[in-house]
């Protein structure tokens, strides 16, 4: 029994020793690493708590067309069922997400949402979003929202808005999946004062991997788009396309009709003009 | 068996040992010693973790700092990574110190390094570096024009103090200004005070509201009149409760900010949000879009946003049809006491990250003290409403005919942002920063998420009452964890860790175990030898 005890309480102490070790060589970064994992569990039991609440609040709540979403008052609460279109990002429980129904568009602005439920909202994914709608700068959106997955599927043509850039009836499409034919690019100018198809962010003072905005122009009017860098990031096709477009060149596009005191659309697709 | 144990031992003094060298070995980096000399036989990559205003003219200043720089030290390359958003290096640095992988030169907010000391000897301490005599702050082996210490203004510097220890050095300097479409005010019968107050923001703001039989607004026959927005609600919270001498927090980092005066605070700003007096920049967008469409009289912004301000500003995000003709001021943010006025001072600062090479660290220093030359600083202060942050640059003959030209253009002499820098100069004894502990960069978020959380409350038909701010309390703290903050956490500041991790369970599992069987093994030893005694006292 005595040896038995020895040999258990020997074998206990190597482990001990040998987790010393590992958790040594590997203690502080593992540690560090767990940090952002630890506050992002604590957010994430918070914000799923008071999702169940609000998901309540949306089962109990009429849900809304587009129709009446347009029409209800800015810091109303709202109420609709849509399906993912695409998603711009995710950070630290907060997913920012273009929607859209067969009636309308909706861009739901940093939406309670845990990485899990992010990798959750595939293109089309029907999803029922309780928020507020709120405008920034021009941009009708949905913020302070919580959701829920639904059965369904739904993926949105682009709509062919060409025709209506510069036109007020242009707005009624916000956010909506759209695309622009047969537009011409135009030149910017660098800090130098040198003509280029486009900038890394507005002025030209980021470098890859940044917004790329670049001009295009139609009937002589010149329009500023934009690849949003965490929509589509520096890897992305589309991103490439931008950086090899040269002044002149004539491009068909696809996007979310987003606004920025302005219409400011967020490409994804850029091809040469049919 | 007596071979077994022989072996069981040795192999429990080898995990020993080795338990000893995994902990001195892959956690704890060398404290940084200055090297004697600076070896300029070897080579250095030095990675410059940088941060501009969204402005090229920005990021050609630090590209023509970094050229100039490798002239003069042809052995040092810098390689510099641009940023728009001090959270975002943040949190790159966050990820990096974990992996060893920090950049050697990096902008930063004092906040943060409080953070980043939770690293072992992750961020180099500079007060050394300051005092030596070669490669010093004008050191005698310098190949540029270095400031002395005594000429880093004192202000500035302090505030790159943690815990007694400089961990930084200030780059630029600014505070916050009230943007002022002065038109708007006389046009609604005030005239502007010498010193702005809140009275007066707020009753101007108010008259601002009214509206004609149409729905647009009187003073300016728009639909839309936001009178009083403030872009960093935290800066707000900070200055109000700092001019009211309320808590906020102290140096230990004991969280005072959920007091009566910040209740007080908060109904107020409730109030004039429910009027639609007041929003935010969170909430609507940028203050200066509004001035500048003449749908806004009071824009508060950093005195670096001076550029984007008034409608002959260099700077303009809104379509030109959209831009309106008014007269521009610009002042000190409102106080409550016009006497004693008390601004924040902001603006980024430097750090250093420790390396395994020391040389590699001094090449860093070198790169960092030469952006604190006059060349560096003088540029750089003129792209926005910054200071320089030296009086050897202040006094510069080249940055004081800067400053008298204001005027000339609206480019480089744009007059509001000349002036927006002479009125952090003349405040600069009214200036002030919060205290740094590892956690009051998320006491900072939480002073503006209280005013944020209230006017939207409030623009949504919520009753913002005692019971509302009792529970917004309680949902702040938890939210930044508000409790788990300061330096009392722990060594340089550390906070709470979360749960033990799996490994440490089982480790403290195991060590508890064994010491149990050790006991065991006692306890039996000596009942043993107590019943080998027993029949010895009987017979």
């Amino acid at each position: 029994m005595k040896k038995t005890i020895h040999v258990l309480t020997a074998l206990m102490l190597v482990f001990a020793m040998s987790m010393v070790v590992l958790a040594g060589c590997a203690g502080d970064d593992g540690d560090k690493a767990d940090e952002p994992e630890t506050t992002a569990e604590a957010t994430t039991t918070e914000e799923a708590a008071g999702q169940t609440e609000d998901a309540a609040d949306a089962a109990s709540g009429d849900v809304m067309t587009h129709e009446q979403y347009v029409a209800a008052a800015l810091d109303s609460k709202v109420v609709v069922e849509t399906y993912v279109q695409a998603k711009q990002s995710w950070w630290e429980d907060k997913a920012t997400v273009y929607a859209q129904s067969e009636d309308g568009a909706y861009f739901l602005y940093e939406m309670a949402c845990s990485e899990e439920d992010y990798a959750k909202l595939e293109e089309g994914t029907k999803i029922r979003v309780t928020g507020y709608k709120s405008e920034w700068s021009g941009e009708v959106e949905i913020t302070d929202a919580t959701f829920e997955i639904l059965d369904g599927s739904y993926v949105a043509e682009p709509e062919d808005v060409t025709a209506m850039l510069g036109t007020d009836e242009l707005i009624n499409h916000q956010n909506e999946k759209v695309s622009f034919k047969g537009m011409t690019v135009e030149a910017s100018k660098d800090a130098a004062g040198n003509d280029v198809a486009f900038l890394y962010n507005y002025d030209g003072s980021g470098e890859d991997g940044n917004d790329l905005y670049f001009n295009v122009s139609l009937n002589g009017q010149t329009y500023t788009f934009t690849v949003e860098s965490y929509l589509c990031d520096n890897t992305t096709d589309v991103y490439a396309a931008v950086k090899n477009l040269k002044v002149g060149d004539v491009i068909d596009m696809e996007g979310f009709l987003y606004w920025y005191e302005g219409v400011n659309p967020h490409i994804t697709s850029v091809t040469a003009a049919q | 068996m007596k071979g077994m144990w022989k072996k069981l031992w040795l192999l429990l003094l080898c995990a020993g040992s080795l338990s000893l060298y995994g902990c001195h070995g892959a956690k704890e980096q060398a404290r940084f010693q200055i090297p004697e000399t600076f070896d300029e036989t070897k080579s250095y990559e030095i990675t410059f973790w940088a941060k501009n205003d969204t402005n090229k003219t920005q990021t050609n200043i630090y590209e023509k700092a970094i050229a100039d720089f490798q002239k003069l030290y042809p052995n040092i390359h810098v390689t510099m990574r641009l940023y728009t958003d001090y959270g975002r290096i943040y949190n790159d640095v966050i990820t990096n110190i974990a992996t060893n992988t920090t950049p050697n030169v990096c902008i930063t907010y004092p906040d943060h390094i409080a953070t980043y000391l939770t690293g072992d000897n992750s961020v180099v301490p500079l007060d050394p570096l300051f005092a030596d005599e070669q490669y010093g702050l004008g050191g005698s082996d310098l190949r540029f024009d270095s400031p002395k210490a005594e000429e880093i203004i004192p202000q500035f510097l302090e505030e790159c103090k943690i815990q007694g220890v400089h961990y930084a050095i200030p780059y630029m300097r600014s505070t916050e200004a009230c943007y002022i479409n002065k038109t708007y005010v006389e046009k609604l019968g005030y005239t502007l005070p010498e010193t702005l107050t809140w009275d007066f923001i707020w009753e101007v703001s108010e008259a601002a509201t009214k509206k004609n039989p149409d729905g647009t607004y009187k003073v300016n026959g728009q639909k839309v009149m936001i009178p009083f927005i403030y872009k960093s609600t935290d800066n707000m919270m900070i200055q109000m409760l700092r001019q009211k001498e309320a808590g906020y927090s102290d140096q230990n980092g004991d969280i005072q900010i959920f007091n009566d005066t910040t209740r007080e605070l908060l109904s107020e700003i409730a109030g004039h949000a429910k009027t639609g007096a007041f929003s935010t920049f969170k909430i609507s967008s940028y203050p200066a879009n509004f001035l500048n469409a003449g749908q806004c009289i009071f824009a508060i912004d950093s005195t670096a946003g001076a550029t984007w301000m008034g409608c002959d500003a260099p700077l303009i995000d809104i379509s030109a049809d959209k831009l309106v003709r008014f007269e521009t001021a610009i002042m000190e943010i409102p106080q409550f006491d016009p006497d004693h006025p008390k601004m924040i001072s902001q603006g980024p600062s430097i750090c250093l990250f420790n390396k395994k090479d020391p040389q590699e660290v001094l090449a860093s220093w070198l790169f960092a003290q030469y952006l604190l030359s006059d060349q560096v600083q003088i540029a750089y202060a003129q792209t926005e409403g910054y200071v320089p942050v030296t009086s050897k640059a202040q006094e510069n003959p080249g940055y004081q005919d800067y400053l008298s030209r204001s005027g000339e253009d609206n480019e480089l002499y744009y007059p509001i942002k000349i002036q927006a820098s002479r009125l952090l100069m003349k405040h600069t004894e009214d200036t002030f920063v919060t205290p740094v502990f590892n956690g009051s960069a998320s006491l900072r978020d939480a002073a503006g998420y209280l005013i944020e959380d209230v006017v939207k409350s409030t623009r949504r038909k919520q009753t913002v009452d005692d019971a509302y701010l009792e529970n917004l309390y309680h949902e702040t703290s938890a939210l930044y964890h508000l409790d788990q903050t300061g330096v009392s956490q722990g060594a340089a500041g550390k906070g709470y860790l979360g749960k033990l991790p799996l490994t440490s369970v089982i480790l403290l599992s195991a060590i508890g175990a064994a010491w149990a069987l050790i006991l065991l093994t006692v306890i039996m030893g000596a009942v043993r030898k107590k019943k080998r005694k027993e029949p010895a006292d009987f017979h």
